[in-house]
């Protein structure tokens, strides 16, 4: 491939990803929103982590797999728990890595 | 002597320290994945400058990885560049998210922030947010600390892609998924929340069957929190 064509893509592509990770909060930051509305994306986050890590967990090659062989399902049960209770960021994360690593290991 | 002395302010460092703190689970899941994509755009055929130059200013794992595959089998410049553009137009919701908590910033800080604004960074920062008004200092701290672990992870792939195997006995792709399991658990204190945790997991299930791609973890979100906040202005009333 031509290194300039190249690198025009490059900057295409960073120019499309920019937009809209930036036009939203600089068109609403500088305004007040309806309460609805305000409502409405304080809910945006629980359901972006929702959206993105479920099927990362019960789908990870992009078919449902609720198998024992899934590890990072089983792996996230106890992480999932030990989250609700603690609040603990970097326990659950420390965690997580253990299990998974540990499983590898002598599994 | 009656002079009292004080000590010299810390300057914006303590924040700073801070802010690199609370990403260290983003580092741990950056690197590898990083890692990965440089070897893969190296095998792909990319040249190492413009294959380190999509990690400083495209910054998106999941686009970088499709983009690298499609040069790879030689698609056009304009499939690329769309393509990219329809993987990452899901910031647009998380972008206008975090606008109610930057109100006090100025148009060149939030032009800024949202420049490195990710899925992970999203997720860490609407946590945060949720305990109150932050510094920008820190707020800053956790995204610079994040692209220079993906773009340090990314020129160690290019460097030495050769040389090492496999990250997964380490288990460190389990780090991003525990990390956003940690966010989801502490989003989840009211009912109504959790109504838009259960609908946004199924409808993107769903959709993830159905093929829609993209476009189904967009309109996951855009469901799960209408649900939720409809939820919401129901038990309300």
């Amino acid at each position: 491939m031509d290194p300039k064509l190249i690198l025009l893509t490059i900057a295409g592509m960073a120019l499309v990803t920019y937009l809209p990770r930036m036009l939203p909060a600089l068109a609403l930051s500088s305004r007040r929103l309806s309460p609805w509305a305000e409502r409405w994306l304080s809910h945006v986050p629980a359901a972006v982590l929702s959206a993105l890590l479920v099927p990362s967990l019960l789908a990870p090659e992009g078919h449902v797999q609720a198998s024992w062989d899934n590890l990072f399902l089983w792996a996230a049960l106890p992480c999932f728990v030990l989250a609700l209770k603690t609040k603990s960021f970097f326990g659950v994360v420390a965690l997580g890595l253990g299990l998974v690593a540990g499983a590898r290991l002598f599994l | 002597m009656g002079s009292v002395r004080t000590l010299p302010a810390a300057g914006p460092w303590p924040e700073i320290l801070s802010g690199m703190r609370q990403a260290l689970p983003i580092v741990l899941g950056y690197v590898p994945v990083g890692f990965a994509y440089g070897v893969l755009a190296l095998k792909a055929g990319l040249p190492a400058i413009p294959a380190a130059l999509m990690s400083m200013i495209v910054f998106a794992g999941s686009a970088q990885f499709i983009a690298v595959g499609l040069l790879a089998v030689g698609a056009p410049a304009l499939t690329v560049i769309l393509t990219t553009f329809v993987v990452n137009l899901r910031h647009l919701l998380m972008s206008a998210a975090m606008a109610p908590h930057l109100r006090q910033w100025s148009r060149p800080g939030v032009a800024w922030f949202c420049f490195q604004l990710t899925d992970e960074t999203f997720a860490l920062h609407a946590t945060r947010f949720a305990r109150g008004p932050m510094s920008r200092a820190e707020t800053l701290a956790v995204n610079a600390t994040a692209q220079t672990a993906w773009v340090g992870g990314s020129i160690l792939g290019i460097l030495c892609g050769g040389l090492i195997g496999d990250v997964k006995p380490l288990g460190l792709d389990f780090a991003l998924p525990a990390m956003f399991l940690a966010l989801l658990a502490g989003q989840l204190g009211s009912r109504p929340r959790i109504a838009t945790a259960l609908a946004a997991a199924c409808f993107s299930l769903l959709f993830l069957t159905l093929g829609w791609g993209p476009w189904g973890v967009i309109a996951a979100c855009v469901l799960g929190a209408t649900f939720g906040s409809g939820v919401e202005s129901w038990t309300r009333s």
